[in-house]
């Protein structure tokens, strides 16, 4: 592993490793530039990954404090916790489930495709499907995506099997293992699933893509890799001129330290890379880096989601085997309808018994909860995960009041639901309802929104400056040596799980960072 | 990992619990509980053992699996001054809801006013600890059947995990055989 000296300016700063960042870290040393990859987690392994959920919460989510406002249910059921995303090295892609869905030509066409949809900030994005076909193949044979690159699907378990018998009953046609960066059989030095059930927990056979042991060892295989774990960025700097020249981070022992940059790429996921560049105002730029729009933070998207989970009279055992190996995608095609705009797609999904109890009915207590927990074992459920409507006023914002650890403000995160994320959610439960009762559920229950694993949009890429942070590779418009290398990229959400599109962005953007630093340009 | 910090961090995540300023501890004095307390009294320890019980009533758990709830509380009460006066200054207000203390209410009764307390940090305090309390818990795993985790013996890959058969299989086509 390389390791750089602090004043070496011709370095590219990548801040965070999960998807985006980790992506990019492997792309840039692939390429032979110089990445200094900083971390704010620690480093885990499948060896220290238990399939514990409350163990694996407290050694991998993002615990640090935040708050969350407006009229979703998280505010209320969640105040403290907003998002379920991770601090370690990996990100959230070692709690992520693996579906890895391209975005639909449409969706890239937001705005001209919902102009219906009143009060959303809506935009096309700067770049379309055919821009983006040879970057999700990159990925999805990178990622070892199922049903792609002739690689088979995974097997379905129970939870899929009740999906499929009561999906197809009620008419739909697209019903399938899904397309997940998981290992249906082994691949890339990756063992095949065993069907663990604990996905979301840091996956222990390694079956799961994750940068932690894919792109990360083959970036530190190049020896041009030099990974600062435990280590929290605290601002990014900049010159008088306004190109950035370095960050300033905290390390594990709470020393500042300055490491310089040539660039500095931004990839903490949607709240941390906001909160990050709000935090580095400065008298050049008292509203923070790369925010002439005032869209930096604005337009947070989490997908509109739920759960519906549903009792039968046998058997399920739906915790064991692959969390999301199962979708119906006949909801997310483009179709105005069903009294909302955009789509949703419907995957599986599985709690323990332990987080079921915390999920199922947030706050929930009681007589008739307790009897609905003690059916656990006769339970299917499935996830919905839907397009959000993109809103100015949905925003990452720095807490008036309360600092963190290092005395800088925490972020609020602000969501209210749009009228159309409302009837679609409605309307997806009610669909996912129907699939259940098709294979005769006792009783369904529709579940709230846990706190947002996809968070999107609060950077969002645009045409113009005027509407967003960074252009159609992710570089800020006002910075040319800064930029967005996450999911706060989305200029909007779409209803697919976001790695998939996280993953061909920072390819994207590694050939474009790789030529225009060969240009000379940055 | 400790257990306690889990029921803190379960406790925080769900509720994000605040702390009353000031209360005044009842006075309690059952034998059961002497010599077994850190920072709670008696009658503190068992309200909370009955308000325990009311929270998440399974008919097959005994009250070994509510006492350790009362243990949890007790134990951090015993370190944290805001806890040990979040729960004297809940079980006063709690006895206070009906018209006789709340451990001697019939379980109806019992129900009503925990409803009256349910938006309460102290309420949450007890419900969130008890959350990951009971459902943390191996033997209430056993009970109510749930398996947890395989990497012990391999995955469900070759346990199970697509051993539902009141349905019909998919066809390969949706769902490939293992390979």
């Amino acid at each position: 592993m390389a390791r750089y000296d602090y004043k070496d300016d011709s370095v590219a700063v990548i801040i965070g490793s999960g998807a985006g960042g980790g992506t990019l870290a492997n792309e840039l040393c692939q390429k032979g530039l110089k990445v200094v990859l900083i971390e704010a987690g620690a480093r885990q392994s499948p060896i220290t990954f238990r399939n514990d959920e409350w163990f694996a919460f407290k050694q991998l989510a993002w615990l640090d404090k935040r708050t969350a406002s407006g009229s979703w249910r998280i505010a209320k059921d969640f105040p403290n916790l907003p998002a379920w995303t991770c601090k370690t090295v990996g990100g959230t892609t070692v709690h992520w489930a693996g579906a890895s869905l391209r975005l639909q030509e449409h969706e890239f066409k937001a705005k001209t495709t919902y102009s219906s949809a009143g009060g959303a900030n809506l935009l096309d994005w700067p770049i379309t499907l055919a821009d983006m076909e040879p970057y999700y193949a990159k990925a999805e044979a990178k990622m070892g995506v199922t049903r792609t690159n002739d690689i088979p699907g995974l097997p379905g378990n129970n939870n899929f099997k009740v999906m499929y018998n009561g999906a197809t009953r009620v008419g739909y046609k697209t019903v399938h293992t899904g397309r997940m960066a998981i290992n249906s059989r082994p691949r890339d030095r990756r063992s095949a699933c065993l069907q663990l059930g604990f996905c979301f927990q840091g996956c222990k056979s390694g079956a799961k893509w994750s940068t932690l042991y894919t792109e990360i060892p083959k970036a530190e295989t190049t020896g041009r890799l030099d990974l600062r774990q435990e280590a929290q960025v605290l601002q990014i700097l900049h010159d008088k001129h306004g190109k950035v020249t370095g960050v300033l981070y905290a390390d594990k022992n709470g020393q500042h330290v300055e490491q310089k940059a040539r660039i500095v790429c931004v990839a903490c996921n949607s709240i941390e890379s906001a909160r990050l560049l709000l935090n580095s105002a400065s008298s050049k730029f008292p509203h923070g880096l790369a925010n002439s729009s005032g869209q930096v933070g604005k337009n947070y998207m989490r997908h509109a989601t739920g759960s519906v989970f549903a009792i039968f009279k046998q058997p399920v055992h739906m915790y064991r085997g692959t969390v999301m190996a199962g979708i119906i995608t006949d909801e997310a095609e483009l179709n105005t309808k069903r009294g909302f705009v955009g789509g949703f797609e419907m995957e599986t999904i599985s709690l323990g018994l332990p987080f079921a109890a915390a999920f199922l009915k947030p706050s929930g207590w009681g007589r008739d909860y307790v009897r609905i927990l003690e059916q656990y074992p006769n339970m299917a459920g499935m996830w919905i995960v839907g397009e959000d409507m993109p809103r100015e006023t949905n925003a990452v914002t720095l807490h008036p009041t309360l600092k963190d650890h290092w005395g800088l403000p925490i972020p609020d995160v602000h969501y209210d639901d749009h009228p159309n994320d409302v009837a679609m959610r409605n309307y997806a439960f009610k669909r996912g309802a129907a699939v259940y009762d098709a294979v005769g559920a006792i009783q369904t229950i529709e579940v709230p929104p846990y706190p947002s694993t996809h968070n999107m949009g609060t950077c969002r890429m645009s045409g113009a400056p005027s509407d967003g942070v960074c252009n159609k590779w992710g570089q800020t418009h006002d910075i040319r040596n800064l930029f967005i290398s996450d999911g706060s990229q989305f200029t909007t959400s779409g209803a697919e799980n976001p790695t998939l599109t996280i993953v061909s962005l920072a390819i994207r953007q590694a050939d474009y960072i790789a030529s225009e630093s060969a240009r000379r340009n940055i | 990992m400790k257990r306690r910090e889990f029921l803190q961090k379960g406790a925080l995540m769900v509720a994000g619990a605040a702390a009353f300023a000031s209360g005044a501890a009842a006075v309690g004095a059952a034998d059961q509980w002497s010599g077994k307390l850190k920072a709670l009294d008696a009658r503190q320890a068992e309200t909370l053992l009955k308000m325990a019980r009311q929270l998440f009533p399974h008919e097959r758990l005994d009250d070994s699996y509510y006492l350790n709830v009362v243990h949890d509380l007790d134990d951090e009460a015993a370190t944290t001054p805001a806890t040990a006066k979040l729960i004297a200054t809940g079980v006063a207000n709690l006895d206070h809801q009906m018209s006789a203390r709340f451990v001697s209410l019939p379980p109806d009764d019992q129900v009503i006013a925990l409803k009256k307390i349910q938006d309460t940090p102290f309420f949450e305090k007890v419900r969130g600890t008890e959350l990951v309390s009971l459902y943390n818990n191996h033997n209430v795993w056993e009970i109510i059947g749930y398996q947890g985790a395989s990497y012990r013996f391999g995955g469900y890959l070759h346990h199970g995990f697509d051993d539902l058969d009141w349905l019909p299989n998919p066809p390969e086509s949706a769902s490939p055989k293992p390979t």
